[in-house]
């Protein structure tokens, strides 16, 4: 048993509705204790979908418990079969109904609907959502897959990985489709979103496979080339530097001269104007699924020259390539699914910019730190109104917006510095539109009351506490919070202007 | 009036379905228990399907570090229970020593738990008598949604709460059933103004503050889906005040009037103690009545608040009742109001979601109250739709909620008349 506040991932079976949901023509008879309908509300609340889920629940009770669970299942496929007319059934058990042990693949099999069924058993005990969505994607793929009547052209591939309620995939898939296609490249199959059972037939078509996200769709990846002899891409194109090694990539596989290909991201440009200077060395702390927070931190080290002082995933199955690549950065991966370890990481690393998760964002937004958001778990926000993908080189562009907007601007800091003294400009000031004059006192804030193995710090003298003063007010309140914590672990009672430069100095390292 | 008119609904037939429930399990009831016992914790032992729910419907990425969570059962656990008794103490111990401030813990059910038979209620008794001395009580109860739907989950938790209440002889009102503070603080007001202070609520907002109840209580349940929690009571000695739910001004004065009659107050002195709030909220009510007046309404089950909504809707803004599903009928506790509710009016219990949503396209009513799967999918399809669970989220009880209330109806309709995108151009010579 193990003690959870919050969950990065849902249960698997939350991983087999994201395929069934991308899918068209594809219906997911899921037998579940009545509760379990909450999983609509992911789609048509944080996606916004304009349908439901395809899918349909036995929502069994107690009662039905004494009778006959398996007959209810029945039933609920053969309404499901008879309502929906889909091209395939797919159908499963969630954590409650795998304890009953009904076998819904052979129940679903045993009433001999005239479509084809699609077993899958997610176990709900020792998996979580992404397996459950590569799972399921595999077991369709497995299913449906037909060899080529001939040869696929070489200039062709499928698109595999996008899901429903994916971080971004909507418009990474148009991305990555103009990408290919303005390459010269047919797009054969995008799968699982917006594919039917039908589509699936036709995977064998493509000379190769674009896999956009190894979490979802890496197993099913495996099994194409294993199958089709179909090779897969290996790089993610996250970044400018990503997305071109991934055109050099797919050309090769496709036969095609890649030199063609028009680049056109900002951000190379906008990270060498001099407005950016300030970027260089920022400290970063990033976490996320393996893709993503791999991505981000090759994107922020290599092409924004932020310093990585923190990688980790919560993605148990993709960890290995973590730690290989926090290890290029000479750190530790943090692999958890405890957000409580990950606040604590963050708060160890004395970062500057936190990019994670929708919970990194609260938990930067607790420690005073700008965030921004990298990965699922999604929220409303996620599904921006406006095309904003994450991959090629609009998504270049898109992520220079989204990681440098929520730091200081470089002018600004310069502004800031310059005008600190000024009396309209300052930290003790109100803003403007509400009227001149002083904000009131803010009251000492309590001295580390979190950490009781250290010793109290009495205060500042008032030589220290004149020289804070002279440090800009944006970064006063992190000086003094640093300050305070390294007096507090050197034992240190009264704060001098030598504390407050060691502490620094101890800081910068 | 006839005799027929004035039983309403009373024996009205109901339509009674089986199929898919769309609707929450009783779990969710621990996104409001939390906040309302505030020293309170919430266990769940259960799946990552649960922790998974109670995080998307509370939202609760918001706060730094919530008073509920899951003990996560794993593939060990489900082999054998002795040792999921064994994990499940380390898990409580885990627990309560990060959070000293926690004085009660509830082990709370859940579907997994419920079909491997893990005996919470063995288990809380247990820890019970480890954490007594160190001032923790531990109580048990299930919300899981094999035994209970979306609110039965609070009637499962104060039913727990029962066998806790010291025995009082004195005679008292207890108001049974989870208020928002600002209302529970208007209703004592009110009946302080009757001259009635001996007035306790359940469930407490402190594990210490644990109201009492004997033979001379008189119940007043504020909340339609309290059965079980009624059941213990009455089993302590408790009377049911049959009465109307507390929801616009004429359930809101039928309910404080039941409540200090049977406290023995004269009557005229609740009429002047109601006379001022009641005048105001029907002042305030007017500004949706003519927005509301006429339009129809179709509920799908959700709460059990439906019936007492409905009425509310009906007989104060004027609305049409199209369809009223409620997920059970507790008759007992909804009497008064099946006869206040106008005859004729259609009633369902249970749900088959598919054919229920067939019935609501072909009625087209122009607001539809259902749970947050299907609003989105409706509203697609061009129709209005209220979130059922906002009305269990938001204060709605009392006089000064009444249009509140009313407004969470309005506000959907209202915005749907304003928004306006032109139309798509037309073609050339068309």
């Amino acid at each position: 048993m193990q003690l959870s506040f919050w969950t990065y991932e849902g249960p698997p079976h939350v991983g087999a509705m994201r395929v069934a949901t991308g899918m068209r023509g594809l219906h997911y008879v899921l037998h579940a204790p009545q509760g379990d309908t909450y999983a609509d509300l992911l789609f048509t609340m944080i996606e916004r979908n304009t349908a439901r889920p395809p899918v349909t629940y036995t929502t069994f009770q107690a009662r039905d418990l004494g009778a006959d669970t398996a007959d209810l299942f029945k039933e609920a496929a053969r309404d499901a079969y008879e309502r929906f007319r889909p091209e395939a059934l797919l159908v499963g058990a969630s954590c409650t109904a795998e304890l009953l042990q009904d076998d819904p693949g052979g129940l679903a099999r045993a009433i001999n609907l005239p479509i084809p069924v699609v077993g899958v058993e997610l176990p709900a005990y020792q998996k979580k959502e992404n397996w459950g969505a590569a799972e399921t994607f595999y077991q369709l793929v497995r299913a449906f897959a037909r060899a080529p009547q001939s040869p696929p052209e070489r200039a062709s591939c499928n698109i595999l990985g996008p899901t429903a309620l994916g971080f971004r995939h909507r418009d990474d898939v148009r991305e990555i489709v103009g990408l290919l296609e303005g390459m010269g490249i047919r797009v054969n199959v995008v799968a699982p979103a917006s594919a039917a059972p039908s589509d699936l037939m036709r995977l064998g078509d493509a000379h190769f496979n674009v896999v956009l996200y190894p979490e979802t769709a890496g197993v099913a990846a495996a099994f194409l080339k294993r199958q089709f002899r179909q090779e897969a891409t290996k790089t993610v194109p996250i970044g400018v530097g990503a997305t071109r090694e991934f055109i050099a990539e797919v050309a090769a596989l496709a036969g095609l001269d890649a030199s063609t290909v028009a680049e056109a991201s900002r951000l190379p440009w906008y990270s060498r104007s001099v407005d950016s200077t300030y970027l260089t060395g920022k400290r970063v702390f990033i976490f996320g699924d393996a893709t993503h927070a791999v991505a981000a931190a090759r994107v922020a080290s290599r092409e924004l020259g932020f310093t990585v002082v923190g990688l980790g995933t919560y993605s148990r199955e993709q960890a290995r390539d973590v730690r290989e690549a926090a290890a290029q950065y000479g750190l530790e991966a943090l692999i958890t699914d405890d957000y409580l370890e990950v606040e604590a990481a963050i708060e160890a690393a004395a970062c500057e910019l936190v990019l994670g998760t929708q919970m990194e964002r609260n938990i930067a937004k607790r420690l005073g730190l700008p965030c921004a958001v990298i990965s699922a778990p999604v929220h409303v926000q996620d599904f921006p109104a406006r095309y904003s993908p994450q991959m090629g080189f609009e998504g270049a562009n898109v992520i220079f917006d989204t990681w440098v907007h929520p730091l200081m601007m470089g002018l600004e800091e310069h502004l800031l510095a310059m005008f600190r003294e000024d009396r309209e400009f300052n930290d003790e000031a109100k803003p403007s539109h509400l009227g001149s004059g002083k904000l009131p006192e803010q009251p000492a804030a309590a001295v580390l009351a979190d950490s009781e193995s250290l010793v109290e710090v009495r205060g500042w003298n008032a030589e220290a506490e004149a020289e804070l003063k002279k440090i800009p007010f944006f970064v006063r309140g992190k000086a003094r919070r640093n300050t305070e914590k390294y007096a507090a672990m050197k034992g240190i009672g009264t704060i001098t202007v030598e504390t407050l430069y060691d502490a620094k100095a101890h800081y910068a390292r | 009036m006839s005799a027929a008119l004035a039983r309403g609904c009373s024996d009205a037939p109901i339509l009674r379905e089986r199929g898919q429930r769309e609707v929450f399990c009783g779990l969710t009831g621990i996104v409001w228990l939390h906040r309302k016992i505030q020293d309170a914790f919430f266990l769940v032992v259960g799946s990552r399907t649960c922790a998974h729910l109670l995080q998307s419907a509370a939202g609760v990425m918001i706060f730094a570090e919530p008073r509920f969570a899951t003990a996560l059962m794993e593939e060990r656990d489900l082999a054998g229970l002795a040792d999921a008794h064994d994990e499940l103490d380390q898990v409580v111990a885990k627990l309560l020593k990060r959070r000293p401030d926690i004085r009660m813990l509830f082990l709370v059910g859940s579907c997994p738990s419920e079909v491997i038979k893990l005996d919470l209620g063995r288990a809380a008794q247990r820890l019970d008598g480890v954490y007594k001395a160190a001032g923790v009580r531990v109580l048990s109860y299930s919300g899981s949604g094999i035994e209970t739907t979306f609110t039965q989950g609070e009637d499962a938790c104060l039913a727990a709460l029962v066998p806790q209440m010291p025995r009082n002889d004195a005679p008292q009102l207890l108001v049974v059933g989870a208020l928002a503070e600002v209302v529970e603080d208007q209703f004592s007001r009110i009946f302080a103004a009757m001259g009635l202070t001996n007035v306790a609520f359940l469930p407490p907002r402190r594990a210490s503050e644990m109201p009492s109840v004997g033979p001379a209580t008189k119940m007043l349940l504020a909340q339609p889906f309290l059965a079980d929690t009624a059941r213990a009571l009455e089993s302590r000695g408790a009377r049911h005040i049959p009465a109307l739910f507390p929801l616009g001004v004429e359930g809101t004065t039928a309910w404080l009037t039941a409540g200090a009659a049977a406290m023995g107050v004269a009557p005229e002195r609740i009429r002047d103690a109601l006379d001022m709030p009641q005048t105001r909220a029907r002042l305030a009510l007017q500004r949706c009545q003519s927005e509301l007046a006429g339009r129809s309404v179709f509920f799908m089950p959700d709460s059990q608040l439906e019936i007492p909504l409905a009425r509310f809707l009906h007989n104060e803004l004027g609305m049409t009742l199209l369809e009223v599903g409620t997920p059970f009928l507790h008759r007992a506790h909804m009497t008064p109001e099946l006869e206040a509710l106008p005859s004729g009016t259609f009633l369902s219990e249970g749900q088959h979601v598919d054919r229920q949503l067939d019935r609501v396209r072909a009625a087209r009513p122009d607001i539809t109250v259902c749970g947050l799967g299907l609003a989105n999918p409706l509203e697609s399809e061009g129709m209005t739709t209220k979130w059922a669970i906002e009305l269990v989220f938001t204060p709605i009880q009392g006089y000064d909620q009444a249009a509140d209330l009313a407004e969470l109806f309005a506000r959907p309709l209202r915005r749907k008349d304003k928004l306006d995108f032109g139309r798509p151009p037309v073609a050339a010579g068309a």
